[in-house]
């Protein structure tokens, strides 16, 4: 397997146990009755409800109001009316407004026609279409992807890179994506094509996924796309977008910049096919692909949930679980969040749901660190992990910021490969907000 | 629901490696194990007498320690490999309570006072070696052969056998296998020294299942390829080069074989110089670290008046570490200012 692309720093190598949930076709989830649509689904501003308890709410209406620049709009994913709105618990711990919805008896989602009018509109509208429909990144950073396509003033966009990744183990659900939706993925691509005007297009993809490679490139040869398919050595944090840009264009965005400052525009997948839905469907982000995985759920599989939905429904329609779960997760294994609500909704970032036994968390007691080096071995961002949690360790928040805490994005290398079970990505993380609260920069 | 009320919450990330410190420590003593085997079957009974006081000490040592700072530490395992490594570097004959003294010392002084596992500077079974060796020098020499000579009952190991004898020695030798010929040295041949059928510290005699556990331990990725293969690099590029002066040879003629198979350098380029603690935290440093430890044992072995250079070596470079480490920090990712001025 020579000659395949990778980033040069650090990294690990997880068991993937993608097989789990990769031949598992997406199927549609049951909508409940009652949907609770968070208000905060997105990196930035929260938005506002414009809807107030009693009203009568339509599939694809808004409900929320962007209140930033960085924000995004929410949309009713069903016909209903507000039942009330009130303050929720993401699986973040972070407390939200949520409007809640009572589906209206007898609801059946509407079947939308494809329309091929976004081929006569500019950019510029088209990426207002993806900032109405409130499409935002499906990665998991959820950032509003309107924000991320608009190109600044002097820059150009050479790069287009489409991130197909998903290193993050147990999820498949842009791996289901790019099997089964070929030809509204690569539709979606020309869309943002045209909204972003890049030189090249590429897309990566990690070689444990040789169907979507070999499908994406056969259907992008029939269909005239100038697609670069790019096969990736599997490494984690590969779908992260610095790690990803160096792997395709040897390029590093320099620290605390933007990819644009190297050229650079990187969209997941997911996202991908959300502006797909919103401007060839016309259908806001109001629904996901969920992979519902891991040891302690029965039949783990892809579920395309409406953002609402309780995460106890997705795992119960994979079959409940097996009782020897001692962790639930949503997102990825490595970036994701431990909750312990299941009424918890789906949310646009909601990737994955892992019910997780003993097995597979590999807990261990903590001991003191050995200084030998692993972390230091596997930060993709050439950091210094050990260092920086001394620093912290001892309130040196000043120290730990000179030593590059802000270039750490809490992949999770360090603390995954920790021999000592030193829970350095929780230090990271406390570092981080403890220097803004005293302002060290 | 009451199962459910169950769920771990915890900071990401969400799983972990299987690797643990008392797997390490655990699979490096397994590694040493074939190695302690040989050596007593080499040197008879008596010597695992000698290992099981050391470890004894040194475990019971650990647990005191911990007792008294509140700490439960004996079941990581790093203390039984202290013990284990100081009683490998212990002549078979050595008087038990020597053996004990340096596993105490290790334990105590030199990895307690400083706050045990992983906040000592000095490797501790070295440590205590060498506490031991300049305390009592006499008993640390009480060298024994191995059952497979059987014409001697006690001699030198090879190096001390030299460094003794090329003092009053008057002939000449072109070279350390040459001398050992002409002064009727037991053990002769490469081979000898490579199988372990030369007179030693217990667990040191055996280059080959040294080598052989080293290379697991590498394969296992506990220990980074960098500092062995730099440390051998450089004491024998080192050898080769200066090596022969001693025996009126010119440069480059240096027995490189047979310096890299006697007097524990396996065992301490292996097992010591490798120790997570006291080595340096990138690969860089590690680098370093690993020719700085084959420079210093160069320059011992050959000019200076111990026979044997590694412990002296190791010790000299732990005590650079903390410097190593402060020039060594690893490039951020990003910092592509060099890559711009090339464009």
């Amino acid at each position: 397997m020579k000659g395949l692309k990778t980033f040069s720093k650090g990294g690990i190598h997880p068991h993937g146990r993608k097989n789990f949930t990769n031949k598992k076709a997406i199927v549609k989830a049951e909508i409940p009755d009652t949907l609770v649509v968070p208000m905060s689904q997105h990196l930035g501003a929260p938005a506002e409800a414009v809807v107030s308890v009693g009203d009568e709410v339509l599939e694809g209406m808004q409900i929320g109001k962007p209140t930033g620049f960085i924000s995004a709009s929410i949309h009713s994913p069903v016909d209903g009316r507000v039942k009330e709105i009130t303050d929720i618990f993401l699986v973040n711990g972070m407390k939200s407004r949520a409007v809640v919805i009572e589906k209206t008896e007898g609801f059946i989602p509407s079947v939308k026609e494809k329309s091929d009018d976004w081929k006569t509109k500019s950019p510029q509208e088209l990426n207002e279409i993806v900032k109405d429909l409130g499409v935002v990144g499906m990665g998991g950073a959820t950032f509003p992807a309107n924000v991320k396509f608009a190109v600044p003033k002097g820059a150009i966009a050479e790069y287009l890179i489409i991130n197909a990744v998903e290193c993050e183990p147990y999820l498949s659900a842009d791996h289901r994506l790019l099997i089964e939706k070929t030809s509204e993925i690569l539709e979606g691509i020309r869309i943002i094509q045209k909204i972003v005007n890049p030189k090249k297009i590429a897309i990566g993809i990690e070689i444990n996924k040789p169907d979507a490679i070999d499908i994406i490139r056969r259907c992008a040869a029939a269909e005239n796309l100038d697609l670069e398919v790019v096969s990736l050595k599997m490494k984690y944090p590969q779908g992260d977008e610095k790690q990803l840009i160096k792997a395709v264009t040897g390029r590093e965005v320099p620290s605390g910049a933007l990819p644009i400052e190297v050229g650079c525009v990187v969209s997941n997948v997911g996202t991908v096919n959300a502006v797909y839905d919103a401007v060839v469907m016309n259908q806001p982000l109001y629904e996901r692909v969920v992979s519902v995985s891991g040891l302690g759920v029965k039949n783990p599989g892809n579920i395309l949930a409406r953002v609402g939905t309780p995460i106890r429904q997705l795992i119960d329609a994979c079959g409940g679980m097996t009782g020897k779960q001692i962790k639930v997760i949503a997102g990825g294994p490595m970036m994701g969040f431990a909750f312990y609500d299941l009424d918890t909704p789906v949310t646009k970032g909601t990737s994955g749901i892992l019910v997780l036994t003993d097995k597979e968390v590999a807990e261990a007691p903590q001991t003191a660190c050995l200084s030998c080096g692993k972390c230091v071995t596997v930060c993709p961002m050439g950091l210094n992990p050990t260092k920086m949690f001394k620093y912290i360790d001892h309130s040196d928040y000043q120290g730990a910021m000179d030593t590059g805490l802000m270039d750490c994005k809490e992949c999770g290398c360090c603390a995954f490969t920790c021999p000592a079970h030193i829970p350095l990505v929780q230090g990271m993380r406390l570092g981080k907000k403890m220097a803004r609260k005293k302002k060290v920069s | 629901m009451s199962e459910e009320m169950k769920l771990l919450i915890k900071s990401s990330p969400q799983i972990h490696s299987r690797q643990t410190t008392s797997r390490i420590m655990w699979i490096v003593v397994l590694s040493l194990i074939p190695s302690g085997i040989w050596g007593v079957y080499a040197f008879g009974l008596r010597s695992l007498i000698v290992l099981a006081a050391s470890i004894i000490a040194a475990c019971a040592a650990e647990y005191l320690m911990g007792r008294l700072m509140s700490k439960n530490t004996l079941s990581d395992g790093s203390a039984f490999l202290t013990g284990l490594l100081v009683g490998y570097n212990m002549p078979p004959a050595v008087p038990i309570y020597i053996a004990v003294i340096a596993s105490l010392f290790a334990i105590i002084i030199v990895k307690w006072t400083f706050g045990g596992l992983g906040a000592n500077w000095m490797n501790p079974a070295l440590a205590g070696r060498v506490f031991v060796f300049f305390s009592w020098t006499g008993g640390m020499s009480r060298w024994s052969m191995p059952r497979m000579i059987t014409d001697t009952v006690s001699g030198a190991s090879p190096l001390g056998f030299i460094k003794t004898g090329m003092l009053s020695f008057e002939g000449t030798a072109t070279g350390p296998m040459d001398f050992l010929s002409i002064q009727g040295y037991p053990a002769g041949s490469y081979m000898d020294f490579f199988l372990g059928r030369i007179p030693g510290c217990i667990g040191e005699v055996s280059a080959l299942l040294l080598l052989a556990g080293g290379i697991f331990l590498i394969v296992m990725k506990i220990v980074n390829w960098e500092i062995p293969v730099f440390y051998i690099g450089s004491f024998a590029l080192l050898t080769w080069i200066f090596g022969g002066l001693g025996f009126g040879n010119g440069f480059f003629t240096g027995d490189v074989l047979f310096h890299v198979l006697t007097g524990g350098l396996m065992l301490g380029v292996f097992f010591m110089a490798t120790d997570m603690v006291t080595s340096p935290i990138t690969r860089k440093g590690m680098i370093v670290y690993a020719v700085g430890c084959g420079f210093l044992t160069f320059i011992i072995r050959i000019y200076g008046s111990f026979p044997e250079g590694v412990s002296l070596a190791i010790i000299l470079m732990n005590i650079f570490v903390p410097l190593i480490n402060r020039v060594t920090q690893p490039v951020k990712f990003g910092n592509i200012q060099k890559e711009k001025k090339n464009d």
